[in-house]
């Protein structure tokens, strides 16, 4: 057991070791010079001026040291809780401009990612087996899952917002509403969410369906199902038996398909200028703005890798096996 | 069997407990209030803006608003210079001088001082007055070194004020011309809040709750947007007789055309400085959404965009080459192709049609140029520029091949479009030149170092004077990194001289000023060092449906411009908010 998850803890440090030289790293190969584009925008004139600003701003973001101080300047800056100062919103800290956006983003997420998974396995577990359902949820559900999550986000904004006009079309929430814990303000935010979280929520859920019932129609099959069909188990029962089963694999592939729901998340939210990370990170690349891409990048793969950790864990309590395989291992 | 349960728990309750650290904040909390500094304007009712006392503006942010610092003109929140912090004077392009706003007057005393004399009985919205010595702490900020307008102090040797209400500037060498563009675009800070601020600070500041003298005050804002609120007490309804009607003005961040045109659409915007393609068919369809003009070209023009050659290159170091390529572009298909003649065409000069009383026709009648494929082909065989392998495309005179990239920043749809119609006609005037599409900030280090071959620009905006036109295309000297004007490193001291002369001819001289501008227009037109196209529109799309009395050209309507863009609200941007009438009282 502890070396199970001492094994997996190690491997997710190194992936947060890559993950962050590599995040460090990108930026810094695209081309451009984020101090040259900050100062286009200052349309400072003068030449003396621009050089003063220019030496001014290199110092201030470290820029005019060699890049090996700047990488360990940069894990200095993290153990300290530290994200630098954002290039395109100067001079918000980067931490500001996450804790702003991040609540957005796990709202979108966590609630699409997990009501897809769960409401996706029973689609497909009821299909399975069931001409009528196999009919009308199978195609149907190739098609959300062959979805662009852009495109089908951009065909939601158009129906809904500007055609019927029942949603809004961007925003976290309306432009006439200031902040505040009344009701008003959180239907808002509630009215503004559902176009996003209903384009991600749609996609991932076909996935999840045409998994389920793959599986469900492949554990229906197998001798236990049989054996039990040929004792007169009841139908139910059988159903019942084999959705257990099929369960496990789909927890896996929620582990494998967390990274590109996130992204799918980002996409979503830049159709939708919804203001969370995704918006963020757009705009960061735009005005290259390390700080804030590496700022952003690294609550993705923290985020990422906790969320694979928890999966992990569950992993082990709902499959009997993996217990069993532990126990043989360090025994 | 309990032992490894509670060994299984461990990591559960651990990872749980990580997990609810870092969603806690998964319901949508409105956290971005706490942003919101201590002491705020008065809220208004149940949290929301009430739709008829609101002004929903958009097209100028692109950034949160992320600082209310007015020596940040580039990237403060929209509307800290204008509405929040004002100026000494405005200027009116339509009647073409200066309106007094924080001074009652300004004149020049002698050659080379200035004097202001400042309104009475205006105060900063945390009750002070405002006096003298506001103004001079103001313009003696600039002896900082990283203070955008430093250089003034290269000219201006000292700021006095004798009393409460009179300020004079003495000048080493006195540019009338910068100068009159300096005392409508500087705004003034009040001294009390302002004194014993560090450079960095002065810089740097986020500024939170600005204390200015205009007519509105700071309200809240967001990632996407930043609301103000009228100021009750300000001076202008006394003295100026002008009163804005809009008792909020929440500017919204700009995320995309498409985000704005929805906006528009659904009523919830009222005034968009946003390009958005196809606007004539907004205005023709019944959308409720009008412009300036109801016919071409819609839009006032703001600025001038150039076709910028690199002049340290091969061939486009020859003037008689860049006169060729000029003459071989299809200007009116980018105006009517793809614009939609949202936009004019440029005159030769390139100046804005505000400054037509400074063109001299003569030069432009016999020096100018316009699309003539066949002229631009015989310019080029006159020069030397010959197809020698036969593919239809010239050489050098070396007989090295020509290959030109055009560059535009990647997305902006309207430039990529135009550029593919220049490097087509260019084509077929046999000179070589390919559309690229790098991203903006590679363009950005690609033009400020002098690494590229042609690109398209547009920034210098509409002013007092033609001088800042001409300094764009002529300021030397050419430094290693241009970073703002003369991209295409153009090199001729005569012009820069006469620059600088025009820039020391008195703006109450128009002969003077016209007299050189007509010899600078006559360099320009011989010598190319950009092409002027045509002039991009002050974009602006607005909706009558809570607002009306918007500038337009016909009848009655105010004149001013329509905008909310940074350093307009000076050029009658203000005026023209300042109009505006509610549509249901």
């Amino acid at each position: 057991m502890r070396r199970y998850f001492g094994r997996k803890l190690l491997v997710y440090g190194l992936t947060f070791f890559m993950a962050v030289t590599v995040n460090w790293l990108v930026p810094r190969l695209m081309p451009g010079d984020p101090v040259a584009s900050m100062l286009a925008r200052a349309r400072v004139a003068q030449p003396e001026a621009q050089e003063a600003l220019r030496v001014y701003y290199n110092n201030l973001f470290g820029f005019d040291q060699p890049w090996w101080q700047q990488y360990l300047n940069s894990w200095g800056a993290l153990f300290r809780g530290d994200f630098g100062i954002s290039l395109w919103a100067f001079p918000t800290p980067v931490a500001d401009l996450l804790t702003r956006a991040v609540p957005y983003s796990l709202a979108l997420l966590i609630p699409s990612i997990l009501i897809s998974w769960v409401i996706g396995n029973r689609l497909g577990a009821l299909a399975a087996r069931r001409k009528v359902l196999d009919n009308t949820v199978l195609p149907v559900s190739y098609v959300l899952t062959a979805t662009p999550y852009l495109w089908l986000a951009a065909l939601m904004a158009w129906g809904f917002g500007i055609v019927w006009g029942i949603f809004p079309v961007a925003g976290g929430y309306s432009f006439s509403m200031t902040p505040s814990f009344t009701w008003p303000f959180f239907v808002d935010l509630l009215w503004h969410w559902v176009l996003p979280f209903a384009s991600l929520f749609l996609v991932a859920l076909g996935g999840w369906a045409i998994g389920m019932r793959n599986v469900i129609i492949y554990e229906l099959e197998s001798d236990y199902a049989n054996y039990l069909s040929a004792l007169g188990a009841p139908q139910k029962l059988i159903r019942r038996y084999a959705f257990r089963n099929a369960v496990l694999p789909q927890i896996t592939g929620l582990a494998l398909q967390l990274g590109v729901l996130v992204a799918g998340a980002l996409v979503t939210e830049i159709v939708f200028s919804y203001p969370g990370l995704g918006s963020l990170i757009l705009a960061a690349i735009q005005n290259k703005d390390f700080f804030l891409l590496q700022g952003a990048f690294l609550f993705i793969v923290l985020g990422v890798l906790i969320a694979n950790f928890i999966i992990d864990v569950i992993y082990v309590i709902v499959d009997p096996r993996t217990r069993v395989g532990m126990a043989g291992a360090s025994a | 069997m309990r032992n490894r349960v509670t060994r299984f728990l461990i990591p559960v309750v651990a990872a749980s407990l990580l997990a609810a650290a870092c969603t806690s904040g998964g319901t949508p909390t409105p956290a971005p209030g706490a942003s919101v500094p201590a002491a705020p304007a008065p809220v208004a009712e149940g949290g929301a803006f009430p739709r008829n006392e609101t002004l929903y503006t958009s097209g100028t942010q692109w950034g949160p608003p992320a600082n209310f610092n007015p020596i940040r003109e580039w990237d403060s929140a929209t509307g800290t210079k204008g509405l929040v912090y004002e100026t000494l004077f405005h200027f009116d392009p339509v009647a073409g001088k200066l309106t007094p706003w924080l001074a009652a007057s300004g004149a020049w005393v002698d050659d080379t001082t200035y004097e202001v004399k400042l309104r009475p009985n205006i105060t900063w919205s945390d009750g002070k007055p405002l006096t003298a010595e506001d103004v001079k702490f103001t313009f003696e900020l600039g002896k900082m070194e990283t203070i955008p307008y430093h250089n003034l102090w290269n000219w201006l040797s000292a700021v006095e004020a004798p009393d409460a209400s009179t300020v004079r500037f003495t000048f080493s060498k006195a540019n009338y011309q910068q100068w009159d563009f300096n005392i409508y675009s500087r705004s003034i800070v009040p001294k009390h809040i302002w004194e014993g601020r560090a450079e960095k600070d002065v810089l740097d500041g986020i500024n939170e709750n600005p204390v200015g003298t205009g007519a509105y005050k700071y309200h809240s804002h967001d990632q996407d947007r930043v609301a103000w609120v009228k100021n009750d007490t300000w001076w202008g309804k006394a003295t100026l007789n002008l009163d804005p009607k809009p008792k909020y003005i929440v500017d919204i961040v700009n995320s995309s055309n498409e985000v704005a045109m929805g906006l528009l659409l659904q009523k919830g915007l009222d005034l968009s400085n946003n390009f958005l393609p196809g606007a004539a068919n907004l205005v023709s369809g019944n959308f409720g959404i009008s412009t300036f003009y109801p016919e071409p070209p819609y839009m006032l023009s703001a600025n001038t965009a150039w076709l910028v050659p690199n002049t340290k290159k091969k061939p486009l170091d020859d003037a008689q080459f860049r006169k060729a390529l000029a003459a071989s572009v299809d200007t009116k298909k980018i105006v009517e192709g793809v614009y939609g003649n949202l936009v004019k065409p440029a005159s030769p000069t390139g100046l804005l049609p505000q400054w037509d009383q400074f063109v001299d026709q003569a030069v432009v009648g016999s020096k100018g140029f316009g699309f003539d494929t066949a002229k631009a082909k015989k310019l080029l065989a006159d020069a030397g520029y010959k197809d020698a392998n036969g593919d239809g495309l010239v050489e050098n005179k070396d007989g090295s091949p020509i290959a030109l990239k055009l560059i535009v920043p990647a997305g902006w749809t309207d430039w990529m479009e135009s550029i593919r119609v220049i490097a087509t006609s260019a084509r077929a005037a046999g000179i070589n030149v390919e559309a690229e599409f790098p991203d903006y900030n590679a363009l950005v280090e690609a033009r400020s170092s002098g690494k590229f071959d042609l690109l398209i620009n547009n920034e210098r905006q509409l002013s007092n004077s033609p001088y800042t036109y001409f300094e764009y295309v002529f300021q030397l000297p050419v430094q290693a990194q241009q970073n703002t004007v003369n991209f295409g490193r153009y090199e001729n001291p005569e012009a820069w001289k006469l620059v600088q002369q025009l820039d020391g001819t008195k703006t109450d001289d128009v002969e003077g000023m016209k007299k050189v501008a007509s010899q600078l227009e006559g360099i320009l037109l011989d010598e190319l060092p950009v092409i002027p196209l045509w002039y991009n529109g002050l974009w602006s799309q607005v909706s009558s449906t809570t607002w009306k009395n918007w500038p337009s050209s016909e009848g009655s309507a105010p004149k001013s411009a329509p905008t909310m863009w940074r350093n307009w609200l000076e050029l009658g941007g203000f005026e023209s908010l300042a109009s505006l009438q509610p549509v249901a009282p």
